[in-house]
């Protein structure tokens, strides 16, 4: 047995929003953005999670990195349960963790400069001091992330979409973090920027030993840079696979779905598409059982009243289902 | 003989800004022939949008001008061409849809009362007759129980329903051509795959031609006949489907085409992906001579000194490369 813990490691995790109305503000309905989620992230890997709009990527995301509270659940880093954690454990959390979002500019500060924004966090964690040598850590970030020392005074207006992901990508890095968690990160970038920005991650992984948590819903994409891809479907996950194991060999009907309605740029081949009829159910008070039985070609009657578990059936290969599980 | 529907020569579409003239659309010549589905592809701020907008002058003038060009529907020059000439065009002859079907929607209508406008306006139906047919087109673009929703508002229709909507309006007068402009972009992939099946579906059924605006070079192998390729205001490159994916000549189109991860490259994993160094070019003041030439791993003195234009290389193909 493998005694190191894993980096990180999830375990029930569950996140409700409570949606209220009628005249004593009572909770109508309850979404279930993340229903009792177990993931393991290995030390230095890739994680990929895909998934289609809402089935709630982003709020595990926003759960492991403790910008959200979980409504159940355990997160650990480094074997250490970091759930509850606050004050300077926190602080010293958020060291060990960082995060880069779809839409940098959201998150960039447009009133400071590039110098400002990834000096501000050597800053917090004291991790440089005086301005020479911060200054000095800065531009050997940019360089890092492919910018320039010259775009040290600028402000982030002044800069394309694919080098204010650089920039957010250098201010992550500014805490050498340990997890890099990246929320559709190359989502919104043209085609030849988002291969620069995915080449860099992956340049920094190797140069860095840092482990991703890549979110996305491009499933191209994801199956690129990913070591492991766990698939989710309306708050669950539905199956967990070492990349290539997930793509040539998918199991849950639901992946074999996703998988044969992503568009292949090669006009010569003719793929017969599974294309699924209907759209996910409502994330208020979702159907019990299986969450995808209602646009399964497969579901059985005990599809409706079980939960499908995500069990393991081959080495490394999880899937939550009845009949292919 | 292929019939040239739409043929657009040398249209330059420009705005006034108060940085300066954004050249958007510069020069732009691409056709439709009937029937057939050409994809525009290329990155954001290409001028595929553009382009496509003012097939129908739906072009804000100012700050929007014509500097050049025509653009001939079926022969006829549509830039000199009155409104209420365009407004019979639009809709019976030319349809057009968008990215965000909410925009193209109105939310205070019923969906119904939105496709049964156009053949009241156009077709002379009764109220009545508008709405029964507007139900059979909401059966034909697989809305259930079409009967019932005709009465329903866009709000109470998920995004994919919506889109499908939209096609219903533009279908109903049965159109020679379709314009869809990245109409499944804000679709998941599952969703996406069903509109794309639908809008090959009607093609097949009205031999409708139809022009896809895309940036996804997957969208553009799995359903283009042609495809015409955009960079910073031009055309770069045009030829069928099959012929640029195995035989792309533009450097710019052959980066695209290997920029681009596969879910089904097996030697691909994990490997570097070819990348365009650089970014786009400012379309005001755009760079003399080739405009991809500052990204370009093969462009010398010669391809800054002169603009390219767009020479034959091969059956239907033609390239905007000196080389
Ligand atoms: N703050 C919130 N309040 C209420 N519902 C939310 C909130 N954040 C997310 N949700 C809901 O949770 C579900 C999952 O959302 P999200 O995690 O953003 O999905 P994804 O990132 O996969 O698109 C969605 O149904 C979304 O509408
Ligand atoms: N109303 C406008 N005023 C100024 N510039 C515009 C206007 N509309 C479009 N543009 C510019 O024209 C260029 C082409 O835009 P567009 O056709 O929308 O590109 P695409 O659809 O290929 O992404 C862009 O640089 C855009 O900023
Ligand atoms: S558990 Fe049943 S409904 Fe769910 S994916 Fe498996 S077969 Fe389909
Ligand atoms: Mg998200
Ligand atoms: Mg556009």
């Amino acid at each position: 047995m493998n005694a190191a813990p894993p980096l990180l490691a999830v375990r029930g995790l569950s996140k409700h929003y409570s949606v209220t109305g009628g005249f004593l503000a009572r909770e109508i309905a309850r979404v279930h953005a993340v229903d009792d989620i177990n993931l393991d992230i290995e030390r230095g890997e890739t994680l990929g999670l895909v998934g289609e709009s809402g089935c709630g990527k982003s709020t595990t995301g926003r759960c492991i990195m403790r910008l959200i509270e979980p409504s159940a659940g355990t997160i650990s880093f480094e074997g250490r349960d970091v759930t509850h954690i606050d004050g300077e454990d926190l602080r010293r959390l958020r060291r060990d963790m960082q995060i880069i979002f779809q839409d940098p500019f959201a998150s960039l500060n447009p009133r400071h400069t590039v110098a400002g924004i990834v000096g501000e966090a050597l800053v917090i964690h004291r991790l440089a001091t005086g301005r020479r040598q911060i200054e000095e850590r800065v531009v050997q970030l940019l360089e890092t992330v492919g910018l320039r020392s010259d775009h040290l005074n600028r402000f982030p207006h002044e800069f394309s979409g694919g080098q204010r992901q650089r920039i957010g990508i250098a201010r992550a890095l500014a805490v050498e973090p340990k997890l890099l968690v990246c929320d559709e990160a190359v989502s919104a970038l043209d085609v030849s920027v988002q291969a620069q920005v995915i080449n860099l991650l992956e340049d920094l992984q190797d140069k860095f030993a840092l482990t991703y948590l890549f979110i996305a819903h491009d499933l191209s994409v994801v199956e690129h840079i990913s070591t492991r891809v766990a698939v989710m479907y309306l708050g669950r996950i539905v199956e967990v696979a070492p990349a290539r194991a997930l793509y040539d060999n998918p199991r849950h009907p639901y992946t074999k779905a996703l998988l044969s309605t992503v568009p292949i740029p090669d006009p010569k081949l003719k793929r017969k598409r599974l294309v699924l009829t209907g759209e996910p159910p409502n994330p208020f008070n979702p159907p019990p059982g299986c969450h995808f039985r209602t646009r399964c070609p497969l579901a059985e009657p005990r599809c409706a009243e079980i939960a499908p578990a995500l069990l393991e059936t081959m080495p490394g290969h999880m899937v939550a289902c009845h009949v292919t599980g | 003989m292929t019939e040239r529907l739409l043929d657009i020569r040398d249209l330059r579409t420009w705005f006034n800004t108060d940085d300066g003239m954004v050249r958007a659309v510069d020069g732009v010549s691409l056709h439709v022939n009937r029937g057939e589905t050409l994809a525009v592809v290329g990155e954001s701020g290409s001028g595929k949008t553009v382009t496509a907008r003012s097939v129908l002058k739906l072009i804000d003038m100012p700050p929007g001008r014509f500097a050049g060009g025509e653009i001939l529907w079926r022969g006829r020059d549509l830039i000199p061409a009155s409104n209420s000439e365009i407004d019979k065009i639009r809709a019976r002859e030319i349809a057009m849809i968008f990215q965000e079907p909410m925009t193209a929607l109105n939310p205070v209508y019923t969906v119904g009362d939105q496709i049964a406008e156009p053949l009241r306006a156009h077709e002379n139906l009764s109220r009545r007759a508008a709405l029964a047919r507007a139900a059979e087109l909401m059966r034909l673009v697989q809305i259930p129980d079409p009967e019932r929703r005709v009465r329903d508002y866009p709000h109470q229709f998920s995004g994919g329903m919506r889109q499908r909507v939209v096609i219903a309006i533009a279908i109903a007068c049965g159109p020679q051509l379709l314009i869809a402009d990245e109409p499944t972009t804000a679709l998941d992939v599952t969703i996406q795959a069903q509109i794309l099946d639908l809008l090959n579906d009607m093609k097949a059924r009205f031999g409708m031609a139809i022009m896809l605006i895309t940036h996804a070079m997957g969208v553009v192998a799995e359903n283009a006949d042609r495809v015409v390729v955009m960079y910073a205001g031009k055309v770069v490159e045009a030829a069928p489907v099959e012929e640029l994916f195995a035989n792309p000549r533009h450097p710019y189109t052959q980066g695209l085409i290997r920029a681009i991860p596969r879910v089904d490259a097996k030697a691909q994993h994990r490997t570097r992906l070819a990348q365009i160094p650089g970014t786009v070019p400012s379309l005001i003041n755009p760079p003399a001579g080739c405009r991809f030439a500052a990204r370009c791993t093969f462009a010398t003195d010669a391809c800054v000194a002169a603009e390219p234009v767009l020479k034959p290389v091969g059956p239907d193909h033609t390239v905007a490369c000196i080389l």
